[in-house]
This record gives structure tokens, sequence and C-alpha cells, in this order.
């Protein structure tokens, strides 16, 4: 590297700066008031692990995207957290260990290898909630709404939220014993909606049309409530498993709705995103012209399993930068109060009080350049009649 | 922005085949864009409007939501890196393959082929399914050339009569895909904009 660019980032690595800075902050404390009145407990995990730990139960997607490094001490693999849901998985499982619904939150920058979603950033700023220790739809739907009050926080509206079930497509593909190849295929078709494609296979591997015509009609089972109906209609033979997960979603979006009104939810039952590692419900959050979800959620039960202690779960997750960039923060006019440099005595006391009112009060440096203006201040501390008062400019 | 719905599409013949298949919806745009310069064109219908850019930018015109939706070839899309994006319809126009080919007379090379090539991605994937590693080069066009001066061993290209190929002394040797133009629509505009890009998907899907 030359000297010339010795102050490049590497790639989908950012700084921020005021005034931004300062308000991602205030949108963190935000948030994490919210989690507080839900009753979510902050916990702090590691930044850095054991590998083993940190990718027991999330399968492939997050190997590839960990930065590794070896322990000196220990001669183990150690990774860079690239989600912090895993770690908030085994501090329940294997340090809380209560019996009881355990509700956590985290805050924090995860490392990724990779840069993706928006914006090509490979250190998202994440933000997340998990409800251990519970089944039911209950705990599903509280999530669902914490997620939309987090997005509330933001002011983001058009926000479309896409609810779907991965045991419905498991359901299908079941009793179907595709190979592995397969099986990847049919997903990464149903993931394109690409339904031509979909009928080639479907037609090659000489499957039970009956089969066949559920899982090319997952592609259209997409819209708004009404879509549940049309997937009884036409997955009515896909068995019990499958139906009773319509139920579920339909159970969960009633008692969302419940809490909030104007819940804007919608379905898509074809939608997998997290297949290998959720576990039944899953939802994303859209905005209107953002190819990617902007906030992730879903039920991964037992994912406690390999630290000892299975336990269901659901969660949701979202990057803080993207919903801070998204959104339509309202400028803050800069507001201070600049002290002119000056050894006439109660200069200090006149300051302290002024800072312990909440005002910003900057000191003047001696022989420094820059005016009150130029140093973002719209008031001055001024001597008038022998006291120091503040006088705006 | 919610009611209007921009169509990337790429000059040359995607356009050229395109354009008849938008004209039996209804949608002919203001002027001819392939005798204009202009990038942006309103068409007949008020909120749809029409961009013209490069073939290998539909994709990320389309995932990033700068076009809701886009025309592009399998070929470009099976060589963009990426998930985001649904592949609704084959349009079954600008047909061709995608197809392995070489010097009439090959010459055994000693050790790794070198293939000359615009689609990077695609070809290792290919290799990789036959156990071959091989050397990729990356070209931008005129791949034909590559095997006459050495520069390669083989090509992968597209092909369509194959007469390219004949006036430079080649010969199509495995087709590795068939090829031909998608539909793709942004994530969120499919959500977001139901009302209005089902219907063009069905109307599409029905005139096919």
């Amino acid at each position: 590297m030359t000297k010339k660019n010795r102050w490049l980032l590497p790639e989908g690595i950012e700084e921020i700066l005021p005034p931004h800075a300062a308000q991602v902050e205030s949108l963190c404390r935000s948030i994490l008031d919210l989690f507080n009145v839900w009753g979510y407990e902050l916990v702090m995990p590691p930044l850095i692990e054991y590998l083993d730990s940190l990718l027991t139960g999330t399968g492939e997607d997050l190997d590839l995207q960990t930065f590794k490094i070896t322990d000196q001490l220990s001669g183990r693999s150690m990774g860079l957290r690239a989600d912090m849901t895993p770690q908030v998985a085994r501090i329940d499982a294997h340090i809380l260990k209560s019996e009881f619904p355990t509700r956590l939150c985290y805050l924090g920058t995860v490392v990724h290898t990779r840069p993706g979603g928006h914006g090509g950033t490979r250190a998202p700023l994440q933000v997340g909630a998990e409800l251990h220790g519970h089944a039911g739809v209950e705990s599903d739907a509280e999530i669902l709404c914490l997620m939309l009050k987090t997005l509330q926080l933001t002011g983001l509206n058009n926000i479309h939220v896409d609810l779907g079930h991965v045991g419905i497509y498991r359901g299908l593909v079941k009793d179907l014993n595709l190979s592995a190849e397969q099986e990847s295929m049919l997903f990464d078709a149903l993931q394109r909606k690409a339904k031509a494609e979909l009928k080639e296979m479907l037609a090659e591997w000489s499957l039970s049309s009956d089969i066949a015509e559920m899982i090319l009609s997952l592609n259209d089972l997409n819209g708004d409530i009404s879509v549940l109906d049309e997937a009884r209609h036409c997955l009515a033979a896909a068995g019990e498993e499958v139906l009773a997960c319509i139920d579920e979603l339909e159970k969960i979006a009633v008692l969302a709705i419940r809490q909030i009104k104007d819940a804007p939810l919608y379905f898509d039952l074809a939608e997998l995103r997290g297949y290998h590692y959720y576990t039944g419900f899953t939802f994303a959050a859209y905005l209107p012209g953002q190819g990617q979800g902007i906030a992730f959620g879903g039920r991964y039960d037992d994912v406690g399993a390999a630290f000892g202690r299975a336990r269901p779960a659901t969660g949701f997750s979202t990057d803080v930068k993207t919903i801070f960039s998204l959104s339509k923060q309202p400028e803050k006019t800069s507001s201070a109060i600049f002290a002119s440099y000056s050894e006439v005595p109660g200069l200090s006391e006149a300051v302290q009080r002024l800072r312990e009112q909440g005002e910003i009060v900057i000191f003047e440096l001696p022989g420094q350049t820059g005016t009150a203006k130029e140093m973002n201040c719209d008031r001055q501390l001024q001597l008038k009649e022998g006291k120091w008062q503040v006088v705006s400019l | 922005m919610s009611d209007n719905i921009t169509i990337a599409v790429s000059k040359g013949r995607i356009l050229e085949q395109s354009l008849p298949l938008l004209a039996k919806l209804g949608i002919h745009p203001e002027e001819d864009p392939n005798s204009s310069r202009k990038l942006i064109f309103a068409t007949s219908e008020p909120n749809i409007r029409l961009i013209i850019i490069r073939a290998t930018d539909v994709p990320t015109y389309v995932e990033y939501g700068a076009a809701d939706i886009g025309i592009a070839g399998k070929d470009v899309l099976m060589e963009y890196d990426g998930d985001g994006l649904y592949e609704p319809l084959d349009l079954g126009i600008c047909k061709c393959r995608l197809s392995l080919a070489g010097p009439k007379q090959a010459q055994n090379s000693n050790g790794r082929l070198r293939i000359a090539t615009k689609y990077v991605k695609t070809t290792r994937d290919y290799f990789a399914t036959q156990g071959k590693q091989v050397e990729i080069i990356k070209l931008y066009g005129s791949m034909e050339l590559a095997p006459v001066l050495g520069l390669a061993d083989l090509i992968v290209d597209l092909v369509e009569s194959g007469n390219t190929l004949k006036a430079n002394g080649m010969v199509e040797l495995e087709k590795i895909v068939d090829i031909s133009s998608r539909l793709v629509v942004n994530k969120a505009a499919m959500k977001m904009k139901q009302s209005l890009i089902k219907p063009l998907i069905t109307r599409l899907a029905d005139i096919l």
C-alpha cells in the first residue's frame, strides 16, 4: 500500500461520522429502551469466540460468512461473530439455564466475510430480540409485534411484512426422496419463483403429479390473508402437518393484528429465507425499492441442543445502520454555547450550571482559530454587568 | 412512486424482440428506442416507463430496485451473483445456446486447458461438474479470436447460427445450456406493487 491510499478502509467497512453517529446511537438507545419495557434483558456476547460454538446449528451459510483466526493460547479456531443469535442461544442453553421463558436482547457489530444486503456492508450493527422457552404462536406473535414496533421507531412507513412457514415446503418435499442436489435445485428455483424451470424439473424427475402441482402452487401463494384459504384449498392433499402450519400462520397474524391494528402483514408460502436454520414460522420486512429485506425473524427451535439443552426459541434481528440510512431522521440544528476564553472568576461555575441543565458548552481555547459560529455554536456565554450570561448570536 | 413501473431492457436483440411482446400488452414507447439516444422512454401507458441499459446491468438495476422489472438473458442471470431476484417467466425470445467451441484441428494442449470467455462463473461451474480444472481467461468480446491467436485453447460463448464460429474456423463442441430471455422482478416490487405487476405477468404468460 502506498502512502497515497493509507486512509482507505477495506471494502464494506465503514465509519459513522457526526452528526449521524449521534443519531445512530440515539436510535440504538430508543430500540433498547423499547426492548426493556417489553421485558427483554440485554446481553453482551463476546466479539470473538471458538468457532465450534459460533457455527453450531446454523449450517453452511454462517460458516462462509465468518472470519476465522487461530487462538494462539489454545491452538483452536476462533471466529469473529457473524450473527449474534447463536451466541444468545448458547447463553440461554448453557449459562442462564432458566426453566421459564427467557427474553433476551442484544446490540453489537457483527462482521461478515462478504458484503451483502443494503449498501454492501461487511459490518452490520445487529440488534435483535429472542424469546426462549415457549413453543406457541403467542411468542411468535410477540416477536413479530416487537419487530414492527422497532421499525416504527425509525419512522419508516410503507413497510411490508411477509409471513411464511418452512413447515409447508418441508412437509411437501419430505416424502419425495429427492437427492440433496435435486432438493437444492428445487429450492433455488422456488426462491426465484422461476415457474418455467420448476415445471421442467418436476416433469423431468417424474414426481407424482399431485405433489408437483402442490409445489408449483406455492409459487402463486402470496398476498394478503385470503391466500391462506387458497392455500388450504390447493394443499388440501398435503396432509395434516402442512395444514397445521397454515393454521399456525393465521393464528399468529390474528394475534399480531390484535396488538397492532394496521400491521402490514402479508403471506408468501414460497419464501424460504433461512430455511436450513428456521424450524417453523418465519417473517421478513421489506421496504419499497429495496430488493432485500431489512429485518428478519422466525422460529428456530432446539438450536440450543448442541449446547446441552434444547429449548423452543423465536426471535428477530435487523441492522441498525441499514434502517437508519433508510429512515428520514430530521436534521438536528446545532445548539451549543461557546464560552469565550477568560480568566475572570465565575466562568467555570457558570459553565457547570449550564452543563447540568443539559446544555452543550464548548470552551474556547487560548490562541485557537474559529469563531463561535464556526465552532457550530448558536449562543455565546458573555460577561454582562459582572454576570456570565448566555447571548444568542 | 408505488403506482409507477420501470422496465429495464438492454439494447440490441433483446430490445428488438421485447418490443413486440410489450406491444401486445399495449405498451408502446413514445419514440423508437432503437434510433433514439435517450435512455428513459415514457410509454403509451402513463405509469410505465422503459429504460435502456447494458445487458449485464439489468439484474443489478432490478435487484436494487432502480427498475421494478427487467428482461435479461439467462446467460447474464447465470453469471450474476446473488439470489435477490424473482424470475417468474421464460419469455422464449432471443433463443440461443451457451456452448464450448474450439478450432477444427484441436491442438493437444499439455496441462490445463485455457478457456476464453465472457462467462467466467458459468464456465467454471460447468468444468467443475465435469471434474476438470481449467484456466479461465476473461475477455469482453471477440472470443473467436483467442484460439486463433493462441491466447486460449477453447472458448465458451453464445452460439445462435454458428456462422461466426465457422467464419473463424471453429466448431461447436458441446452445448452447455439453452439460453432465452427471462422476465426478472424486484422482490420488494413484486410484493408491494402486486396489483400492477401480477396482472402484467399473467398477461405476458398468456401471450407467450
